[in-house]
């Protein structure tokens, strides 16, 4: 205890001795910041500041490794650190699917030259990473992928399409699906690779969304020539990785939206006041202040849930059953969220953009349609019952039992 | 705020539930119930309960307490919860002995508590009427002042195990109108005072409750509990106190009827393969899971709390009481479809979960009532 003290103290004196007052006051979340990459332009010189800053003491990746650029930090340590960026609302120095996706899978199945190679830039956002899973006809039935890759000399020829990758077209690198053996069980024909994005023959198109605007692209890749030494684990042993990958990714997604939580009970009832012309006392219309409990509610519960996971896996025991619930409560939680704010601005929810709308009824409107994709991404709601039946319930498997 | 137990509380836990499951199983309701027991509960068991140090779990030492905290009571009453366990910790323990902890001067305490705490009284609470529905406050009964005593008359509904309460603990107006904040008064009734009758009830959980009117109750100037006019509040703060006990109890209950339904699931079998293959039963038993889970979070949060953070208690008893009110009703109301016909059956125990969830979501406000006190204490 004293250590963990000590070392928020000495956090603390640092943090309000260098980081830059302009980035105080305008953290946004957990997963809100500078995503880096070679695309990077006219950034501002505090936030490349505050980046060098935080990754030549290890704390962009803090629980990595120093050897690869993190801070080798306890996991208690580590939410120290966040707690005390928190305090000064500083934003996360480096954000991105590097620290979050790739690299701890690069941790566990990398080998040696490859987390030398990639973690390093990782830290220091040098190099942004974006995610080739999906594919036009392999959605929930990811396995079913067919992007091809064809072994020639030591290289492997990619041929194929991906889609919904964010930021594709910002990205430097991609981490990507490959069927290797067409011959196999769909899940054993499947090679984990990673492609520089500047190679000859890959292409990256943004999709435009209902909401308007959109991260989300389609990338092409057509005769594109990747090393073998850019295969993760096994050739035809890529979905085990694939599989350890998706749960950095459901845990990043609960925890960036437990961090959005807070702020929520308080703009629905500024906003309800706003919209039913009411200052203050108890809200006039009883289901909508009835519906904001709820949410409210719900959301409390929710934190209190990621709390109680977060104090279990310190006190030292496996992620318990708690945590396969975030990706699936969480998703809805933000869904439900959105569609009270629209509800609640009633006819000034209509606003697309432009005059006559209020700017805080605008992006209600906007992130209750995007709001819509994060029951699909990152494994649909019901992938995710399906997981939590199977593995966490017990339950028998309809094809196991015969149908 | 701690969420997880230390070693000493999961040892408590585990304890309970080894108690409950050998000497408190399902079938001694069921007993109970066929038997039409006219305590409603095991006296011999309540007082091994005290044995174990139980029933005085929040009590002082020097009232023969262990001065644990409301955490370890509510995994007591989880464990409890699991079994359907009807021993009087509610009116006992949380009501009786709570008021006298909170408003009770030295002579009453040491009158009552080690009593309570050795498994030898049985305290209730009488306070809600017939038409009070959640407003502790709504009391038509009346208290009038004679010499330098009260002269009590009115009648109480649904007083938790107040047919076998060696002590009342009665609420009555000394002043103002049915609703009143100001002017209601505590007083202390011992079983047997002149004047007073107690009729038990018979609700749908079969669970302990009795009328008790009092017809002109004679009482004396020491049983006053706390200030003439007063009793509101510490309705309040004892219904609070109740909600977040009660909720641990329900989290009990639901995950035991959940599990019974889940294996049920996994060993039925239609059209060749269980039932649980189902994906449109799957999906539904997941989503009971993560409410269990998003409640259990709840429940722990409150009960903590109320042992280590006052200023969050409020909030965290009303959030644990509205999810658990929702949670018990769901889930027994899915274990019953999901049994099936056998799920109407009397002789499955489904059914009596079914019904003691009512009677718990219904118990110190329901879920609505708390969804409205979270809005009023967060100022909207």
């Amino acid at each position: 205890m004293a250590l963990d003290e000590a070392f928020g103290d000495e956090v603390r004196r640092w943090l309000e001795e260098h980081a830059p007052r302009s980035l105080r006051g305008t953290r946004r979340g957990r997963f809100d910041g500078f995503w880096g990459g070679r695309k990077a332009t006219g950034v501002d010189p505090d936030v490349l500041r505050w980046r060098d800053m935080m990754a030549e003491r290890g704390f962009t990746a803090p629980t990595w490794p120093r050897q690869y650029g993190g801070a080798g930090l306890s996991a208690a340590d580590a939410r120290t650190l966040d707690q005390e960026l928190a305090r000064l609302g500083l934003p996360p120095a480096v954000v991105g699917f590097g620290l979050t996706m790739i690299g701890p899978t690069l941790l566990d199945y990398g080998t040696e030259a490859q987390k030398r190679r990639h973690l390093p830039a990782i830290c220091r956002g040098e190099i942004r990473w974006c995610q080739g899973y999906s594919e036009p006809q392999a959605g929930s039935d990811l396995a079913s992928l067919r992007t091809r890759a064809v072994p020639d000399g030591d290289a492997f020829v990619v041929d194929g399409q991906k889609v919904w990758t964010s930021y594709a077209d910002l990205s430097d690198w991609i981490f990507c699906l490959v069927r290797t053996d067409p011959a196999a069980k769909k899940q054993q024909g499947i090679t984990f690779l990673l492609i520089d994005m500047e190679t000859p023959g890959v292409t990256a198109r943004r999709i435009a969304l209902i909401s308007g605007a959109s991260p989300f692209c389609e990338v092409f890749l057509e005769g594109v020539r990747v090393p073998r030494a850019q295969v993760v684990g096994e050739v035809n042993g890529g979905w085990t990785v694939a599989k350890a990958l998706l749960g950095y990714e459901r845990s990043m997604i609960g925890e960036a939206i437990g961090g959005q939580l807070a702020t929520s009970e308080a703009q629905l009832v500024s906003g309800a006041r706003r919209h039913l012309g009411a200052a203050a006392g108890p809200l006039p219309d009883p289901s909508l202040r009835d519906a904001i409990v709820r949410n409210a509610m719900d959301e409390r519960a929710f934190a209190l849930t990621i709390e109680r996971a977060r104090q279990g896996v310190q006190s030292g025991r496996a992620p318990g059953p708690e945590s396969s619930i975030m990706k699936v409560a969480g998703s809805e939680l933000k869904q439900r969220r959105w569609e009270l704010a629209v509800r609640i601005a009633g006819p000034a929810g209509l606003g697309w953009e432009g005059p006559g709308f209020a700017a805080d009824d605008l992006e209600a409107t906007r992130e209750w349609l995007r709001s819509r994709a994060n029951t699909i991404e990152g494994g649909t709601s019901e992938i995710q019952l399906d997981i939590l039946a199977r593995r966490v319930l017990g339950l028998p498997s309809g094809k196991e039992a015969g149908r | 705020m701690k969420l997880i137990l230390d070693e000493e509380q999961a040892a408590l836990l585990k304890t309970a539930r080894q108690f409950m499951d050998e000497r408190s199983p399902v079938s001694r309701v069921r007993e109970l119930r066929d038997s039409a027991d006219a305590t409603g509960f095991s006296r011999a068991l309540w007082k091994r309960m005290a044995e174990l140090g139980w029933v005085g779990l929040n009590l002082p030492e020097a009232y023969g307490g262990s001065e644990l905290g409301l955490f370890e009571l509510c995994l007591i009453l989880e464990a409890g919860g699991r079994n359907l366990c009807p021993e009087p910790f509610l009116s006992t323990v949380v009501l009786g002995a709570g008021a006298l902890m909170a408003a009770g001067t030295d002579a009453q305490k040491a009158a009552w508590l080690p009593r309570v705490a050795e498994g030898d009284a049985i305290v209730a609470l009488a306070s809600d009427e017939a038409n009070s529905r959640y407003d502790v406050c709504a009391i038509e009964a009346r208290a009038e002042l004679d010499g330098d005593g009260y002269r009590l008359s009115g009648e109480k509904s649904q007083v938790l195990d107040g047919h076998v309460a060696d002590l009342l603990i009665v609420s009555a107006r000394t002043a103002g109108g049915r609703s009143d904040r100001e002017g209601v008064t505590l007083f202390l009734v011992e079983a047997g005072t002149p004047g007073l009758s107690v009729t038990r009830q018979s609700r749908v959980d079969g669970r302990n409750a009795a009328i008790v009117t009092l017809e002109s109750v004679e009482v004396g100037p020491g049983a006053l509990l706390g200030a003439p006019g007063a009793g509101c509040a510490l309705l309040e703060t004892l219904r609070q106190r109740a909600a977040a006990a009660v909720s641990a109890e329900m989290l009990g209950l639901a995950s035991a009827a959940y599990e019974q339904t889940l294996a049920y699931l996994k060993e039925r079998v239609q059209f060749g393969v269980p039932i649980g293959s189902f994906q449109a039963l799957q999906h539904r038993a997941a989503r009971l899971f993560i409410e269990l889970e998003l409640a259990r979070s709840s429940v722990l949060a409150a009960a903590r709390a109320a042992d280590d953070d006052p200023a969050a208690f409020p909030e965290l008893a009303a959030l644990a009481k509205a999810r658990a009110s929702e949670l018990v009703i769901h889930v027994t109301n899915e274990a019953v479809q999901m049994h099936g016909g056998i799920g109407m059956t009397d002789e499955l125990d489904i059914g009596f979960y079914m019904k003691r969830a009512r009677a718990t979501a219904v118990a110190f406000g329901d879920a609505s009532f708390w969804r409205t006190r979270w809005a009023d204490l967060r100022g909207y």
